[in-house]
């Protein structure tokens, strides 16, 4: 039997969806969870400071979240985090088109009870 | 209720679902938005080497694909593919016009947009620290203010069959065609919010139905390869349903439309447009059926005073060159030939000062963000680097082939190629400083 407090790590891409996109050097994605259920425990562990701190190198200026309750999603705008922006990145991606998959790929704690 | 298609996201964007929404939609309008901030850059180094070119160059095959069926369906059209040269734009597609036979067809021209006259060295740059134009150190290549509906509406007004305009704000192009049929107030916050909200929706075409959005297994999309333009249904109280023509591909759900919404928004309660500070964050998302999702509650606040101006500059070359490696020892191999690469190319300054090198398949994209991964048996070394010098843009593509011969076992697939560069700042203008024009040619 499992308890309320047992837990699992999954990745977020198991219960959200992303997409991101850039202005300049400032690269905005948005998360928005599949099961409005999800919604509590993602905006709990999702902050704004989670997502600075596991991009230290890449995410060089602040990161703001913006919250849409209503939809369940969350919006997350990082400032001096595309390697200079289409103007000077080298990068392939030089827009962070795949940044969103880099957020999906952060894990989330679920309790161990959660259905699949 | 007024019917508005999209037949273009941005300039590449595909022709054929834009001809089935023209020939099938029902549309009362049909927009191309095609312009990216560098767009208008390098629509300006075109110019410049030909007067004659500047516009966008799928202008032609989009208005012959088009012209005679919107003229047949009363769908007027509105694009931003003048891009740099809108004047062209316009007596081209009145050429085309009377190749279809389409005579009496009325093109407008709406320009006003170029304000590179109007920029000094002294002009601050909000998106740069606030540095001044000579800090830069580049040749201004041109700048364009972003004009709002105040410049598309007089044109809308003198019954003109097609619009083209060069920079305008992206949801502008959808505003427009709104605010003329319902006639709302320019004070009408809440209502110029609602219809900006429609524009941005549907301003990057098919990233609202089921493009940029596929994840499979987990987001499917339907004949994703024939993916339909979407198609918005607006109501006087500027609510919206976005949908798509029933026979295409794709996929319009509370997904598709969720992420389009705060796509390249920051806060959502301020959009900034020349035309309203737009507010989503109220927005309220409700699927009515099959690929028909209605979205409601936008709302807005005053528009800004100022207007903000594109400014493009000369950053001379960006080259690219790569090889690969595959089969056993593939990553050693890779890293090997990156060593003598960095090692070769630092000796040349030019190439130095702003270059880099990946390891395709190891980790590329997410370089910054992520320790490599440790393996693979298949990966390309990618040199990448901006200049100037022309000169040593070619040296180091000569660099990167020569290692076929003198680099590690085993390396092939070797590619090239230099590109011009462009980069863009941003500055603010007083809203009276920009004065749009229309001019009206017939077919």
């Amino acid at each position: 039997m499992t308890t309320q407090t047992a837990t699992r790590r999954i990745r977020l891409h198991e219960i959200a969806h992303a997409r991101a996109g850039d202005k300049g050097n400032t690269s905005n994605v948005s998360v928005w969870v599949y099961d409005p259920g999800d919604y509590a425990l993602v905006k709990e562990q999702l902050t704004a400071e989670r997502v600075k701190a596991a991009f230290p190198k890449l995410i060089q200026g602040p990161v703001a979240r913006y919250e849409l309750d209503q939809l369940h999603g969350l919006n997350f705008v990082m400032q001096d985090a595309l390697e200079g922006g289409v103007n000077t990145s080298l990068g392939l991606d030089s827009h962070g088109k795949s940044w969103s998959f880099l957020l999906l790929g952060l894990e989330i704690e679920v309790p161990d009870n959660r259905r699949a | 209720m007024l019917k508005i298609g999209c037949g273009a996201g941005f300039s590449s964007d595909r022709l054929e679902p834009a001809i089935d929404l023209a020939e099938k939609g029902g549309l009362d309008y049909l927009v191309f938005e095609t312009l990216a901030e560098r767009t208008l850059a390098f629509g300006h180094r075109d110019k410049k080497l030909d007067p004659a070119r500047g516009y966008n160059p799928q202008l032609g095959a989009r208005m012959r694909g088009v012209l005679k069926a919107c003229r047949e369906g009363g769908t007027r059209i509105v694009t931003n593919m003048g891009v740099a040269n809108t004047a062209a734009a316009a007596e081209l597609t009145v050429n085309i016009a009377r190749e279809l036979g389409l005579k009496g067809l009325k093109v407008a021209c709406v320009e006003g947009d170029d304000v590179t006259g109007q920029i000094t060295p002294d002009t601050r740059l909000f998106d740069h620290h606030d540095k001044r134009v000579d800090e830069v150190g580049l040749s201004v290549i041109g700048a364009n203010a972003y004009m709002g509906i105040d410049a598309i509406l007089p044109a809308l007004e003198s019954d003109a069959d097609v619009v083209i305009t060069g920079r305008v704000a992206d949801p502008s192009l959808f505003l427009a065609p709104i605010v003329h049929r319902y006639g709302w107030r320019r004070d009408d916050w809440r209502a110029l919010g609602s219809g900006t909200m429609v524009g941005h929706l549907m301003e990057c075409g098919m990233q609202i139905t089921g493009g940029y959005y596929a994840d499979p297994g987990v987001k499917d999309v339907p004949r994703l390869a024939d993916c339909g333009y979407p198609i918005a249904e607006v109501a006087e109280d500027g609510s919206v349903v976005i949908t798509k023509l029933a026979e295409a591909g794709g996929l319009v759900s509370s997904r598709t439309v969720k992420e389009q919404l705060m796509y390249e928004v920051h806060d959502p309660r301020r959009y900034l447009t020349p035309d309203v500070v737009a507010d989503f964050s109220k927005v309220e998302v409700a699927e009515q059926g099959r690929d028909r999702v209605a979205v409601s509650k936008a709302s807005g606040t005053q528009r800004p005073d100022t207007l903000k101006v594109t400014v493009g500059f000369d950053r001379g070359y960006y080259a690219e060159a790569g090889v690969s490696y595959a089969g056993p020892n593939a990553t050693a191999r890779a890293r090997l030939a990156a060593d003598i690469l960095n090692e070769r190319l630092h000796r040349h300054a030019a190439i130095a000062a702003e270059m880099r090198i990946d390891l395709i398949g190891l980790n590329s994209l997410h370089q910054t963000a992520h320790a490599a991964r440790a393996d693979s048996e298949d990966v390309r070394v990618r040199v990448a680097m901006r200049s100037a010098d022309r000169a040593a843009c070619d040296t180091m593509l000569w660099e990167v082939e020569s290692l076929l011969c003198c680099g590690p076992a085993g390396g092939g697939g070797y590619r090239g190629q230099v590109i011009p560069s462009v980069i863009t700042h941003s500055a603010l203008i007083p809203r009276e400083q920009v004065k749009p024009t229309v001019k009206v040619l017939v077919a």
